[in-house]
């Protein structure tokens, strides 16, 4: 590798400008991405203790580390945390931010002065809700269900819910950042069927963003009335139906689980062609898939409700919805599969990620199935097999590829390599720890155990005692992986553009870090994506 | 070592099915899964990189892959869903001759109450081989009356009325669990459901209830309870059954269909009843006009209860 | 509409860097505006739903309810919205033809129009107010059983409030009240866009402030029109 140690230092989007507040008035894109990351790291590590926290207690059938209300109160948090700012901003905020322009061809995102906005958006949503927190916390469960959330509960329902509707408005504007750019910013040469499928996810996602957030947002504003002036429009004393309350909830809250997923969905399709150098099998259907999760998933919602209340006759068509939305997910999986075959496979960190999703991501999403299937979802709803599903798809499915996304870029962003072996033994500890915490909640719940109990039967302790073991070497891999990426920024050698030798403009147009304009000169494209064949990006920078 | 138990009792021959339907759903699971981690392990290894001089062909994109990884998912799950469609539809009706338990649900406890008056709190006792149909409702936030044993639940409303039955087979313990969030003693809302053979149950149900009342009194059978709740209102006066009285006929009339002022049809059932007497004015029968006074704030949620198992055991269509 | 030089590279004073020219620059903006307005929809769309499944449900207490307004307040508040409405198009007009006083003039008007919706709805709010019907603030039912029999339409005797009566008067609020927000904001857009106008920002080509805002004020203008049957005229 060329040590660039006594050549004058390369002008690059970390070096321009040291000041603090070069760095929280910066409209740079790449440097509003690292502001997203370096929240959302505290945010994950507050959620992750407040689940570290209940898994303590729940090793047990007997109360002894936490009493009710304040083991009520963590699993909220660690809900609302998890949910609102780190799952739906996570990929978006921080990959999505720093690699769009640059994946396009564009000096930075359409709106820039906005996109920085966001962040702060996000941030003050972000206080607001670790206000709650401190100020004694809330204890409804992040899915604020009414009558509880809206009349009974004596928690800080009004701050925490103005908190998470602050932060939509982070996830709105982003989107419309992205749509613009994605639209209107694409270099010459660079055809909708030539982008990066990380683009085309990302674009899936922020139509969600853009029409989605703002239901969750009047619905939190209604809970919020409801207990700041009495309005009482769920109140069923005055005519108001809580049922009401969940139809507009989940309206929003499903297609985020979108949100949360199809960005992950982008970077695995990057990391799977980088290291098996070949394109995607299937482009097309790949990235048009995205596009049909996003649409067919707005009418799935009442797959939360089966036990609601909710007609029968509604029940059915929001089942067969559900199984039509799995599908366009089950063609991605099996073109990535596909993608290895005869293909040159290296299992670096983020492959070894990025191939754990897809088993974890396809047991969640096969248990969506189950629960798409109507007597099924009935026993199933609301114990710990719901748990335990959506968690194999966000944590299986989307930390990994979160981490994936964040070793794979990591060089490109810092210009450092991470020690590629301490990489792996945190991915294969966190595949393994994940494992153990989770699927024996599948377990638990088949056999009835409901969720968001605080003390439960003693028979499933056995399946809540390997749990919680399994969360503890969970932690061990996540702090082993934060380490390994973070003391990379100690070494002096820079990795040069392409250490991966991977397709794409971020990596053979563009520095590593780049340059805080991108691309110095304009950039055209002439060739397809994923085209490894081309020699040239073989070739040392 | 002892096998840790993994899966719930099967207390009906409906748990029995739903576990049919389960495996079925693992075993295709299963399949796929272990189908795809197979070849990604196999590939992985075959295909590993041998050098940084490796160059794989290009990729050939085929139509064969899309189709039958759309058209073999898309029947599978097609046959999960007729078959959880008609179990569900199956689990929502109740027979016509279940015994008929009144369920509330409050922060944090169940209160149940049997046919002839006889109350529980939080345990259920019901004879094995009766179908037993459960009318809930909620005295605050939203419930879930859970019988993992049976594979069923049912959300508990306020405000209205949700149904809920199920066939106990063999005399036993199972677990009640509340399973729906409800605040702080959430996870202590439960209980007990005690399947006794019939003789037995006939047995407990005339024994006293623990705060010494004895159950089957004239004044707590719900039947005779909502008898007296309707004379002591002069219903009759309005409601008299004949043609040009003030109120429509509705003594014998539960479970028929009633049509409104406003041209619909509506079932007369529990939540009609109720409303009725809570908001009197909304469904009119048609050809009357709004003179009923509204009930609210006299009758409590019990009494409701009572006048409608008052109205149904008076009913024309098959009692049940 | 403005000049458009699409593959110029000469950068306009108003240009602004990350985009490759004027053209790009305003295709975005103009994309980012309508993006905005669909959120818009979707967020009174939640309230929408909320009325649609209520007023199903208590058919009589919307009835009641919208015969308890003012119509000739209401009536009044949409002509004054919509003529605010006029007054932005003819600002629009103007600043495509650089009359910089003609543009301050309509934006004048229109705040002028829209202050007057404002007494109105504060009228209105501070009649409910006295009526004791805000719904959880200070709500009586027998002053309110008492103002919905003054306002009936029918000649059937109203002996009690109808059912769902205080949803009609919440959702009053709370779709009102959001409206009257996005009033206020539209305010703040338009004082600054007059100091923008009145340091000379604006010019025949480049006015996109006073465009944008447009299609913002005309949005708000939109959700009125169906506030105003939906709530009054029902």
């Amino acid at each position: 590798m060329n040590s660039k140690e006594n050549e004058p230092k390369k002008l690059t989007y970390l070096n321009a400008g040291h000041t603090v507040k070069s760095w929280l008035l910066s409209v740079d894109h790449k440097r509003v991405g690292i502001l997203y990351l370096a929240a959302m790291t505290v945010f994950f590590l507050i959620g992750g203790v407040a689940a570290g926290l209940f898994r303590l207690e729940l090793a047990t059938a007997n109360p002894d580390v936490l009493d009710n209300d304040t083991y009520n109160k963590l699993f909220t948090m660690h809900g609302i945390i998890m949910v609102f700012f780190f799952l739906i901003p996570a990929v978006p905020g921080v990959l999505g931010n720093f690699l769009v322009p640059l994946m396009i061809g564009a000096k930075d995102v359409a709106f820039p002065r906005l996109n920085l906005a966001s962040w702060y958006i996000y941030m003050t949503g972000g206080m607001c809700t670790l206000a709650a927190i401190l100020l004694g916390g809330v204890d409804t469960g992040w899915t604020f269900y009414t009558p509880y959330s809206s009349v009974y509960a004596d928690t800080h329902v009004i701050l925490a819910g103005t908190g998470v509707f602050i932060t939509g408005f982070s996830s709105i504007l982003t989107g419309l950042n992205f749509i613009v750019t994605i639209h209107k910013m694409r270099a010459p040469g660079m055809r909708w069927l030539r982008l990066p499928l990380f683009i085309w996810a990302q674009y899936a996602t922020s139509i969600i963003n853009v029409l989605g957030t703002p239901v969750l947002a009047i619905t939190l504003l209604l809970v919020v009335f409801e207990r700041a002036f009495g309005f009482g429009i769920f109140d069923p004393q005055r005519g108001g139906d809580p049922v009401l309350y969940q139809h507009l909830f989940w309206f929003y809250s499903h297609p985020a689980v979108y949100i949360m997923i199809l960005p992950g969905f982008g970077v695995i399709s990057e990391v799977i062609a980088c290291f098996t150098r070949k394109r995607i099998y299937g482009y097309e259907f790949v990235a048009f898939s995205s596009l049909a999760i996003a649409a067919i998933g707005f009418f799935v919602w009442g797959h939360h409700m089966f036990t609601s209340s909710q007609s029968e006759y509604a029940a059915l068509i929001f089942s067969v919805l559900t199984y039509l939305v799995g599908i366009p997910t089950a063609i991605k999986i099996f073109n990535w599969t596909a993608t290895l075959y005869k293909g040159s496979v290296e299992l670096t960190a983020p492959m070894l990620y990025a191939l754990g999703f897809i088993g974890l991501f396809m047991i969640g999403g096969l248990t969506g199935i189950f629960l798409a299937t109507m007597s099924i979802n009935v026993h199933l709803h609301d114990t710990y097999f719901v748990v335990a599903h959506f968690h194999y798809v966000m944590v299986g499915g989307m930390m990994m590829a979160w981490l994936s996304g964040m070793h794979f870029w990591w060089p490109k962003m810092f210009g450092k390599m991470y020690n590629e072996f301490w990489a792996r033994v945190g991915a294969v500890i966190i595949f393994f720890g994940f494992n153990f915490t989770f699927f024996p909640q599948f377990i638990a719940g088949y056999m009835g155990m409901p969720r968001r109990y605080h003390v439960y039967d003693i028979a499933y302790q056995p399946f809540q005692m390997l749990s919680t073991v399994g969360a503890f070497f969970m932690g061990i891999g996540l702090l082993i992986s934060f380490v390994t990426l973070m003391s990379s920024l100690l070494k002096k050698e820079n990795c040069g553009r392409n250490p991966w030798k991977a397709t794409g403009l971020e990596w053979n147009k563009a520095d590593s870090p780049p340059d805080p304009h991108n691309y110095p000169e304009p950039v055209v494209v002439d060739v397809e994506a994923y085209d490894y064949t081309d020699e040239r990006i073989y070739q040392d920078a | 070592m002892k096998a840790v138990k993994n899966a719930p009792d099967i207390a009906s021959s409906y748990a029995s099915d739903w576990d049919a339907l389960f495996t079925y759903l693992i075993v295709v699971s299963v399949i796929f899964t272990v189908g795809i981690c197979a070849c990604i392990v196999y590939f992985a290894v075959r295909y590993r990189r041998r050098s940084d001089a490796d160059r794989p062909e290009a990729t050939k994109d085929g139509k064969l892959l899309e189709i039958l990884g759309s058209v073999i998912p898309f029947i599978l799950v097609m046959t999960f869903f007729f078959w959880g469609a008609k179990q569900y539809f199956d689990a929502r009706i109740p027979p016509k001759d279940s015994i008929e338990i009144l369920v509330t649900g409050k922060q944090w406890m169940w209160k149940l109450q049997h046919p002839n008056g006889k109350r529980e709190i939080n345990d259920l006792h019901v004879p094995a081989g009766v179908p037993v149909k459960l009318t809930m409702t909620s005295e605050d936030v939203i419930h879930s009356f859970y019988l993992p044993d049976f594979r069923k639940k049912m959300d508990v409303l306020p405000g209205k009325y949700t149904q809920m039955w199920f066939m106990p087979e063999e005399p036993g313990t199972y677990n009640l669990f509340c399973a729906e969030y409800c605040g702080t003693e959430h996870s202590l809302m439960v209980g007990k459901l005690i399947v006794l053979k019939p003789q037995e149950y006939q047995a407990w149900l005339s024994t006293r209830m623990s705060d010494g009342a004895a159950p089957v009194v004239a004044g707590d059978d719900p039947v005779a309870a909502g008898q007296q709740i309707w004379e002591m209102n002069c219903a009759a006066a309005c409601h008299t059954g004949k043609a040009g009285s003030i109120g429509p006929h509705i003594e014998h009339k539960f479970g028929t269909m009633r049509t409104l002022e406003s041209g619909e049809d509506v079932l007369m059932d529990e939540n009609y009843v109720r409303n009725s007497l809570l908001n009197p004015n909304d469904d009119i029968a048609k050809g009357y006009a709004p003179a009923m006074t509204s009930f609210k704030g006299q009758l409590d949620n019990t009494q409701i209860q009572n006048v409608i198992a008052y109205l149904k055991s008076q009913s024309e269509t098959a009692s049940e | 509409m403005s000049n458009t030089s699409s593959t110029s590279t000469e950068h306009k004073p108003y240009q602004q860097h990350h985009f490759d020219s004027m053209h790009q620059q305003t295709q975005s903006t103009l994309l980012g505006i309508w993006l905005f307005m669909a959120q818009e929809i979707l967020f009174f769309g939640g309230l929408f739903t909320a009325y649609t499944v209520y007023r199903i449900l208590y058919p009589t207490a919307w009835h009641l309810g919208a015969a308890s307004q003012n119509l000739w307040l209401g009536t009044l508040n949409t002509v004054v919205l919509i003529g605010s409405s006029v007054t932005i198009v003819m600002a629009v007009h103007a600043a495509r033809h650089n009359q910089r006083m003609q543009v301050m003039k309509w934006f004048a008007l229109t705040l002028i129009l829209g202050s007057v919706f404002f007494g109105v709805k504060a009228m209105e709010y501070g009649t409910k107010w006295d009526h004791h019907m805000v719904p959880g603030l200070r709500w009586d039912d027998g002053h309110a059983l008492h103002t919905i029999r003054e306002h009936a339409h029918s000649d059937t005797e109203i002996t009690e409030l109808p059912p769902g009566i205080q949803l009609y008067y919440s959702l009053y609020f709370v779709m009102t009240g959001m409206h009257a927000l996005h009033m206020v904001i539209g305010f703040g857009l338009a004082i600054w866009i007059m100091i923008k106008n009145a340091r000379g920002c604006f010019n025949a080509e480049y006015y996109p402030h006073v465009e944008y805002f447009g299609l913002y004020w005309h949005f708000v203008d939109i959700v009125w029109i169906f506030l105003f049957p939906l709530l009054y005229l029902v």
